[in-house]
């Protein structure tokens, strides 16, 4: 069993490639949390006094809150008061071109396999790129609004198109609806807007690069989706931090909108430094995500491989508002070492004949733990409302563990339940047969995650698919067939 | 006489902490077919995972050599990119995995190790249709998840795939015969028989007769209690048939 175990335990502690850091100079508000560092992000955001006062109503809220302490995860305390809220790289005057941008940072995303640049840009990939607490960069803009489609950075959406921003802000995750949530809605520095108008198919894929990069920061960006009547539009999102000692905070919150036969994909691999061996430092990744379908058969699908951060507690959710809506989520969380992931999602069936599925793939490795949380509420109204739900644990190793809480509440006779549930432990005995067909351990352990992740896998963007399989330890090199 | 392939000496070895085989003597050349036969719980599965480096199996006492080097050394792996190939009795299902692409993997782990070139997609293409069509397996069994929602005929035909496609120096059949109906059978032995050659030898592992009037074998050793109690030429075969393994069991003594 020698050879397996080395395996396993090679897989449980892999490095992480995207560990460094960046020489800035940074503009920096100083660590705490109070009234006047949020007057202070409004003022540097140059906001209008509703969003301050949208901002301080969600700081007070934010004080009453407790924290929220029904999943599996275990922290110590963080300590709100040591936190920097708003670090951004000293650029003189903001850039009017990625020219003007500082060299160093263009170097970052190069390095980061994110090349923003002309000429060497991702074909058919829009790329916002967040660094700390501002967006330095979004390629393709201009291409983009000759179809009328919006894609900027969420300061920029502020400015440009106040009207949309507060129409829609908050309108799905209101301020006050979790601790973290809440504390997004007070500080949130950037993020991305994306806004595709009526009967727009978005030509190409849109994404965001977050990567923190200063000590001691938090990073609370914020996005918002907005898919008019009949368009369709494919979000992706990565992520990458420093490897350090101390715990980072990232608490996002997204919304999406999709109205009447729109179409949202949004898809997430999400690799913030996830620790050492022993459990030290890591990103602590408190995120809400949720979609409202608003519109008649609008359809928003969730998609995220989620390998980094010491701590992952999010649960991308879908309202289903509308009648007929879809709402998707195909979910693969990866925890090794001591990685916690407690994540799932939660369908919120209003209209009638809505439908959603849910496949959820966890693979624990080292000392992980992993749980999936879903909710499948199915309201008065939702007749003839369908779930379909399928959650699958792996275990790599004896130390780690998988848990499963399903939720269901059903208020209509109409509606379809189905929820399917397995835990395997990759075998010995695939193994043995997979290295007597001369396959090394280390390449058959990629080969078993990987197929176990299949169903989720091919649900991601090309792009993304391969990341993702990369970051899952795997050397798939193209697959026949 | 052609030098050994493998040569196996006072062999003793344990599955869960009991021993098994309790010492073999076996040399196999090449060009040679053995069969092994021996009523269940004799040691024949046993002697299969010794053989290919099973880690479950622990080998106690004795040598294992192959090609003049210690096979027992060798991790599962190399041993099978050096040529050795088990056909499994029960062929584990790996959901998600393609069996194409498995099996290109399998090719080119054993090609790179041997300083061949990898295959590509077509030229891998072509060489498994051939092989395909041999052993009456379809694109559509070849995109399905490895072993997934196989029938037992179907898994035992992909073992003997593979075995045609790696083209082993050694290839070491457990049981391939069980649970397969007179046409299964046919195709399977059709399979092996392909790949007879002088330079290739076999450990067929049976049950049952009825397999060697497909696969002829050179040789017929009969395994029971874990050791070989009587070895003979292919009518040894025929002999147990009629009087069953009783007839050796008593006949030895034991």
């Amino acid at each position: 069993m020698a050879g397996s175990a080395e395996t396993l335990e090679h897989l449980a502690n892999r490095e992480y490639e995207w560990g460094f850091v960046t020489d800035i100079e940074a503009d920096q508000a100083p660590p705490g949390l109070n009234e006047d560092i949020i007057r202070l992000i409004s003022t540097k955001k140059n906001e209008p006094a509703w969003l301050l006062e949208w901002r301080l109503r969600a700081y007070r809220r934010w004080l009453e809150m407790p924290e929220p302490d029904w999943s599996t995860v275990q922290h110590l305390p963080i300590d709100y008061q040591n936190i920097v809220y708003y670090s951004a790289p000293k650029q003189g005057k903001q850039p009017k071109s990625l020219d003007e941008v500082d060299p160093e940072l263009l170097r970052t995303y190069e390095k980061l396999g994110i090349p923003l640049l002309e000429q060497k840009r991702l074909a058919g990939v829009a790329v916002d790129a967040v660094f700390d607490s501002v967006s330095v960069a979004t390629t393709f803009k201009h291409e983009l609004e000759k179809h009328g489609i919006l894609f900027s950075s969420f300061s920029e959406a502020v400015q440009k198109h106040p009207d949309l921003v507060r129409r829609y802000l908050g309108s799905v995750v209101p301020y006050s609806d979790n601790k973290h949530a809440c504390l997004n809605s007070a500080v949130f520095t950037d993020g991305s807007f994306v806004y595709v108008p009526k009967g727009v198919r978005c030509p190409m894929e849109l994404s965001t690069y977050f990567r923190i990069n200063a000590e001691n920061t938090g990073q609370f960006e914020r996005t918002l989706i907005i898919a008019d009547e009949q368009s369709y539009v494919s979000y992706l999102e990565g992520c990458t931090a420093p490897k350090r000692d101390e715990n980072q905070l990232h608490a996002a919150v997204v919304e999406l909108v999709a109205l009447d036969d729109a179409e949202i994909k949004y898809s997430t691999v999400q690799n913030w430094y996830p620790g050492d061996a022993e459990g030290r430092g890591g990103i602590y990744n408190f995120v809400t995500k949720r979609g409202k379908c608003l519109g008649k058969r609008s359809k928003i699908s969730w998609t995220q491989v989620e390998t980094g951060s010491a701590i992952t507690w999010k649960y991308p959710s879908c309202i289903l508002q509308g009648d007929d809506s879809i709402g998707e989520f195909y979910s693969v969380a990866l925890t090794a070492n001591r990685q916690q992931a407690d994540t799932g999602t939660k369908m919120i069936h209003l209209g009638k004949r809505t439908r959603s599925t849910i496949v959820s793939k966890g693979i624990s490795a080292g000392r992980g733990v992993n749980a999936y949380r879903g909710l499948v509420k199915i309201g008065p109204r939702a007749d003839g409302a369908r779930n379909y739900s399928q959650c699958d644990s792996l275990l790599l190793g004896d130390k780690c563990a998988a848990h499963t809480f399903p939720y269901l509440e059903v208020k209509n006779p109409t509606a379809t339940v189905e929820h399917e549930a397995t835990t395997s432990r990759i075998g010995e005995d695939q193994l043995f047969f997979c290295q007597q067909r001369g396959i090394s351990p280390e390449d058959a352990v990629s080969m078993i995650v990987n197929g176990f992740c299949k169903q989720v896998l091919r649900k991601l963007p090309m792009e993304f698919a391969v990341e993702a399989q990369k970051l899952l330890g795997l050397s798939l090199e193209g697959s026949v067939g | 006489m052609s030098p050994p392939l493998l040569e196996i000496e006072d062999l003793h070895a344990s599955a869960g902490g009991e021993e098994i085989l309790h010492g073999i003597d076996l040399v196999v050349r090449a060009g040679e077919v053995h069969a092994v036969m021996g009523p269940n719980g004799s040691g024949k599965s046993t002697l299969a995972g010794v053989l290919a480096g099973k880690p479950s199996v622990e080998v106690t006492r004795g040598k294992v050599s192959y090609l003049g080097r210690n096979l027992l050394e060798l991790a599962p792996e190399e041993r099978a990119r050096e040529g050795i190939f088990l056909a499994f009795q029960y062929p584990v299902e790996i959901p998600g995995v393609s069996n194409m692409y498995f099996l290109k993997a399998a090719l080119n782990a054993g090609r790179k190790h041997r300083g061949q070139e990898e295959l590509d997609a077509i030229d891998f293409l072509a060489l498994v249709r051939e092989k395909m069509k041999l052993m009456q397996i379809d694109d559509k069994m070849m995109n399905r998840s490895i072993n997934e929602g196989f029938s037992g005929g179907e898994k035992k035909r992909n073992e003997v795939l593979q075995m045609t496609v790696l083209e082993p120096r050694l290839a070491i059949l457990d049981e391939t015969d069980s649970g397969l109906d007179i046409d299964a059978l046919r195709i399977v032995s059709d399979g092996v028989n392909a790949l007879r050659s002088p330079a290739r030898a076999m450990i067929v592992i049976t049950h049952y007769q009825r397999l060697l009037d497909y696969i002829v074998p050179d040789f017929v050793h009969v395994l029971a209690g874990g050791r070989i109690l009587k070895s003979g030429g292919k009518e040894l075969a025929l002999e147990l048939e009629e009087k069953g393994y009783a007839w050796i069991e008593g006949g030895a003594g034991r």
